[in-house]
């Protein structure tokens, strides 16, 4: 293997890297807020309101059933106005943040619908405010449920940026699509695929295991 | 103290509504342990949640000292219920902070700083003997240790009442006795008002002063602990009161005296000399007594002499002795089991 591959693998992880830690941050940044206003608006929830949380549940719902492909090209405008391009790893990071933000948005809820409601109905009894029972009780009880999460959003939106390759993204996926399947390299392509398969399963480990390691809710 | 007008409770559900409190007036005086005792479904974890609003009735008013919690605004009832400590069955605790930040949740959100906040923490460990397991977590800890330190969270805003909603229920009987006395003790010592919701009759026999009996969102009959368990009216106090089938004691076929220890000395053969005064040969049908710090609780199932004068010297040697007795024939009593 020459020096040249190994430096152009060398920057489509850095790349990779950029992307999907970026775009999962920023889809959190989105996705808490809306998982939490799902569940609070949801039956039985503290702030129950059905036309808000049915509104809400469609929006996501659609953009979850765009094919990510078919998103990617349909948001173009969108990204071009956002980062001023449309190709290369940040004007990839817009695309993925529109698609993970629902997804991280429906995860961000099933982690808080594992919240205990006694420990809700316990704070509530002891005089707390909705933002109280928001910020101090229904997250930091999700946290280790999150935090999985977490990891299984960030192996998806790694998935998602191998794709965006395919239309001008940057980072491994576009080596792979480019070297691989443009130019018939096999070797680039198996490499590409297994660096893939490694980070996701470097990532997915780690996630577990720090999972557990802040978990209280087991005996150690 | 608290005051419930005309409660009434309804849920609309897909099978229709239900109502889980009727109408129902109680005052729950100052410095008392007060219990609401009935079987499942009796709607008594609903009404002890209207208490502090976790449920709005649907009808009806509660007071907390002078003020309507029915019409308070969001601020005021969050204030209230600082003043409003709740425990409950499965004890609620955050699983993810450990004993002592239990403990400062109400007052972190009370806004009371950190160091004031574990200190006073500290002493609630101190007065619910758990000082040693401050870092602990929730996981880590037993049943009767969660409880513990869920009373500690509830008496961290010096509550004037504790809601108890089946506290001990999850409990083995041990643990159960010794998480009553601790109650007991925080109502003597800190004057705090207690309300204890409980299935179990020993549960209120051990701690209250006066019981409501709930059935089908109905209170039934009200009144002091020993009123209700000598002479109980309402049919649901008479079954929680008299052993049912299934239990340790069986209500016996045929007529009985039922005699009741309520607190006295568990020291006192008091069977022993009523068989040694009379010279009756008695025979026991059915007995469930415990013995709680030194007294007898619990009730004693008697055959009954077919002399009418046996009965009346039995009954007499009891009075004498403080300790209550009924006759009860079956055919009458034959609601039970």
């Amino acid at each position: 293997m020459d020096e040249k591959l190994i430096e152009l693998l060398l920057g489509g992880v850095g790349e990779t890297f950029y992307m999907v830690i970026v775009s999962t941050l920023s889809a959190y940044i989105l996705g808490i807020p809306l998982g939490v206003l799902v569940y609070v608006t949801g039956e039985g929830g503290i702030r129950q309101n059905r036309p808000v949380n049915v509104i809400l549940s469609l929006i996501i719902n659609i953009v979850r059933s765009v094919p990510f492909l078919i998103l990617l090209v349909a948001i173009l405008p969108f990204t071009r106005f956002v980062v001023g391009t449309t190709i290369g790893s940040t004007a990839s990071i817009v695309p993925l943040v529109v698609a993970a933000a629902p997804f991280v948005a429906r995860m961000v809820e099933s982690s808080l619908k594992e919240v205990d409601l006694g420990v809700i109905e316990a704070a509530k009894a002891m005089g707390s405010t909705d933002w109280q029972i928001i910020s101090k009780v229904l997250l930091p009880e999700a946290g280790p449920s999150l935090l999985l999460g977490m990891t299984i959003a960030f192996a998806t939106i790694l998935g998602y940026s191998a794709m965006a390759g395919f239309v001008g993204g940057g980072g491994l996926g576009a080596i792979a699509v480019n070297y691989g399947y443009y130019r018939y390299q096999t070797k680039v392509m198996m490499i590409t695929v297994a660096l893939l398969v490694i980070i996701v399963q470097i990532f997915q480990e780690g996630g577990i295991k720090l999972v557990n390691r802040i978990d209280r809710r087991m005996k150690n | 103290m608290i005051k419930l007008v005309n409660v009434t409770k309804i849920f609309d559900t897909k099978e229709g509504s239900v109502t889980a409190a009727d109408h129902v007036n109680l005052e729950i005086k100052d410095g008392e342990i007060f219990g609401i005792i009935g079987f499942s479904g009796a709607g008594k974890s609903t009404l002890v949640r209207c208490l502090n609003l976790l449920e709005k009735p649907s009808e009806g008013e509660v007071w907390f000292d002078d003020l309507n919690l029915t019409k308070a605004s969001d601020k005021e009832l969050r204030e209230a219920r600082r003043s409003i400590g709740m425990i409950f069955q499965q004890f609620n605790l955050l699983s993810q902070r450990n004993v002592i930040d239990n403990i400062c949740y109400p007052l972190e959100i009370a806004g009371v700083d950190k160091k004031t906040a574990k200190e006073k923490a500290r002493k609630l460990l101190e007065i619910v003997e758990l000082s040693d397991r401050e870092r602990a977590y929730p996981a880590q800890l037993s049943g009767g240790q969660k409880q513990r330190v869920a009373i500690a969270r509830s008496l961290a805003t010096d509550p004037k009442v504790l809601l108890c909603d089946e506290a001990t229920s999850a409990l083995d009987p041990l643990t159960t006795r010794n998480i009553l006395a601790l109650l007991k003790e925080i109502n003597e010592k800190l004057g705090v008002t207690i309300v204890v919701i409980t299935h179990e009759m020993r549960v209120v026999e051990q701690i209250c002063d006066r019981v409501a009996v709930m059935s089908d969102g109905v209170v039934k009959e009200c009144g002091t602990v020993s009123e209700i368990f000598q002479n109980p009216r309402s049919e649901t106090a008479r079954k929680l009161v008299l052993p049912e089938r299934g239990d340790s004691v069986r209500t016996p076929t045929r007529d009985f005296i039922r005699i009741v220890f309520d607190g006295q000395s568990s020291y006192e053969p008091v069977l022993a000399q009523l068989i040694l005064h009379t010279g009756l040969e008695l025979n026991i049908l059915g007995a469930g007594t415990e013995d709680i710090g030194g007294a007898a609780y619990g009730q004693l199932l008697i055959g009954k002499p077919d002399d009418e004068a046996q009965v009346e010297q039995i009954r007499s040697f009891l009075e004498s002795k403080g300790v209550s007795a009924e006759v009860v024939s079956v055919s009458e009593g034959g609601s039970n089991g």
